[in-house]
């Protein structure tokens, strides 16, 4: 019951997050969209090991490990997304701007 | 044991030296850790050739509790390349990523990133852990994007952030199916996983990964990244990014295909991974064929390239009883691989040389630089035949092992492919070169240091060495190969 509850909210976030990232020009979106897709999986990834009724602490420790890498790579994309806006004034990639 | 873990923590320990170090003291360190590394790799390689794969589990934890690391005949093949790529083009940045050349950002940015790059690659090679693998690809994926942002521009901010989108839903891809894995198995050692019990959820799980690890190895069709990145980033840079980045991916799909699943292998899929490596193979070449930019041509030929290496998938173990030696076309792939890690480090570094003597990569501008270039063009001219796959090169060796392979498997229309490929590789490379080597030379180039000429050069005749002196990285290549390899999937 716990794990379908769990699994569901998870399949949700992952599907918000691959909608943004698919659908949204706004890079600063997408960064928040990779975020929502990383804690789906990462609240899929807990509920799974806790299925047994013992924890599992394996999936904790790498949940946060994930956390961790995923934190960087989204410091990173801001980073980008900023330096972007500042050289160009614009916060979508050239190729998909709809205001030409 | 010592070697495997000098190459994994040498590159990391130096990235974070030359953070704090002044610019002659950093470019210094930096090309006393790439000779260290070399060693290193010589010396885990040799390691492999003597007594066969080097185990290290950690902290003495075995899996499934612990992380185990192992280099065995491939990875030691392709620790060797890296370091070899990595000191041709910490050579060739020590003249090129200078402050006053690039400005001091992209002078003080370029070490770390391309020693964290190195790290990140050893780490990827050796790791059989798949989550270690996760943490290693990304922080390589992390590293390769800020390359291509290093010059700062509007243009390779966004060639950096479309790589980076790509990078990103890749890793979440792969990410997923780890959680699926583990969440049937309950572990993520790729050797336990190979002993496992099948469960449904499997396929799924191998799908995302290998749909994941598709769009980091640029397979068509998640190449559209590829080019404008390889080209925004300055030349040492995307000498890394083409020769070594996309081989790290693919080498993550050998290990889950030949190594952790190799039962869930269906004809249909393997079917699927060919078709998008033949189209890669064809649409690359024919894009390649219409840049005018020396880069961009270079860029294009890299995603054509890559389509080779996935001929792997049908072809492995069609030759097992045609022939005396077995593993041809899985060899051939590796052998691929190699090389072409080789040959277009030194084709980049050799374009990196070109546009620091001339100012631009407009094919029209480079006409007749061969005159006043005559080791640079000699260099792109082997490094060419390498891609071609002509003999004596390791290309040409590469191609020979997965023909004969295709033969012997009946599977002639890979044969084809492959002998299509390399006139088309003839056709994209026969212009770069007629530019280079025309009678008129229209510009004078500025000077260019002999030490910095040598660089692709030196790199260029390995490749070509790869093919003369074949039988040893052969016979590398062999040790704990796994068994799929030899009887195919």
């Amino acid at each position: 019951m716990n794990l379908t509850v769990f699994a569901l909210t998870g399949a949700a976030l992952v599907g918000l997050g691959v909608y943004g990232l698919l659908a949204l020009p706004h890079l600063l979106r997408r960064v928040i969209a990779f975020n929502l897709t990383g804690s789906g999986l990462f609240l899929f990834f807990g509920a799974a090991g806790a299925r047994v009724g013992v924890l599992d602490a394996i999936p904790q420790a790498l949940i946060i490990t994930g956390i961790v890498v995923a934190l960087s790579a989204s410091a990173l994309a801001v980073g980008l997304v900023v330096a972007l806006a500042r050289s160009s004034g614009k916060v979508v990639l050239p190729d998909e701007d709809p205001s030409p | 044991m010592t070697a495997l873990v000098v190459v994994v923590t040498l590159p990391l320990l130096a990235a974070l030296a030359v953070l704090v170090l002044p610019e002659r003291a950093r470019v210094k360190l930096a090309l006393g850790s790439v000779a260290l590394g070399v060693l290193a790799a010589l010396m885990l390689a040799r390691a492999v050739w003597q007594d066969g794969a080097v185990l290290l589990t950690l902290g003495g934890w075995a899996p499934p509790l612990g992380i185990a690391l192992r280099a065995d005949g491939l990875a030691a093949a392709l620790t060797l390349m890296s370091a070899l790529v990595m000191a041709a083009v910490a050579l060739a940045a020590r003249f090129e990523m200078r402050t006053r050349r690039v400005g001091a950002r992209a002078a003080f940015g370029f070490w770390p990133l391309m020693l964290l790059l190195w790290g990140a690659l050893n780490a990827v090679y050796v790791s059989r852990d798949l989550f270690n693998l996760y943490v290693g690809i990304e922080l390589l994926s992390l590293a390769a994007v800020a390359l291509v942002a290093l010059s700062g521009t509007a243009q390779a901010l966004a060639a950096a952030l479309r790589y980076m989108i790509f990078a990103l839903a890749g890793s979440l891809l792969y990410l997923a199916g780890v959680v699926l894995s583990y969440a049937a198995h309950g572990t993520l050692d790729i050797g336990l996983l190979g002993e496992r019990i099948p469960a449904h959820s499997d396929a799924l799980a191998l799908g995302l990964m290998t749909a994941g690890l598709l769009a980091k190895t640029a397979l068509f069709p998640f190449h559209v990244w590829l080019p404008t990145a390889h080209a925004a980033a300055p030349a040492p840079a995307s000498a890394l990014l083409s020769a070594l980045v996309p081989k790290a991916s693919f080498l993550i799909l050998i290990r889950l295909w030949f190594e952790a699943m190799p039962d869930l292998a269906s004809p249909p899929a393997i079917l699927m991974l060919a078709m998008l490596g033949a189209v890669a193979v064809i649409w690359g070449g024919i894009l390649a064929l219409v840049q005018k930019r020396l880069k961009l041509i270079v860029a294009y030929s890299t995603v054509a390239q890559l389509g080779y290496l996935f001929m792997v998938f049908p072809l492995a173990g069609g030759a097992g009883s045609a022939q005396p030696w077995s593993a041809g076309a899985w060899t051939g792939a590796m052998f691929h691989a190699l090389s072409h890690g080789l040959a277009k480090a030194a084709m980049f570094l050799a374009a990196g040389i070109c546009i620091a003597a001339v100012g631009s990569d407009r094919l029209g501008d480079l006409r007749g630089l061969a005159r006043q270039l005559p080791m640079t063009s000699f260099a792109f001219a082997l490094a060419a035949i390498t891609l071609m796959g002509l003999p004596p090169s390791g290309g040409f060796t590469a191609k020979y092992l997965l023909m004969t392979s295709s033969f012997a498997a009946g599977q002639w229309p890979w044969a084809l492919l492959l002998a299509g490929g390399g006139l088309l590789a003839a056709a994209y490379l026969y212009r770069p070169m007629a530019a280079l080597f025309a009678r008129e030379a229209r510009v004078t180039a500025r000077p260019i240091p002999r030490v910095w000429q040598a660089v692709p050069l030196a790199l260029a005749a390995l490749s070509i060495l790869l093919g003369v002196l074949s039988a040893t990285p052969f016979d590398l290549l062999q040790i704990a190969r796994p068994e799929p390899a030899a009887e195919g999937l």
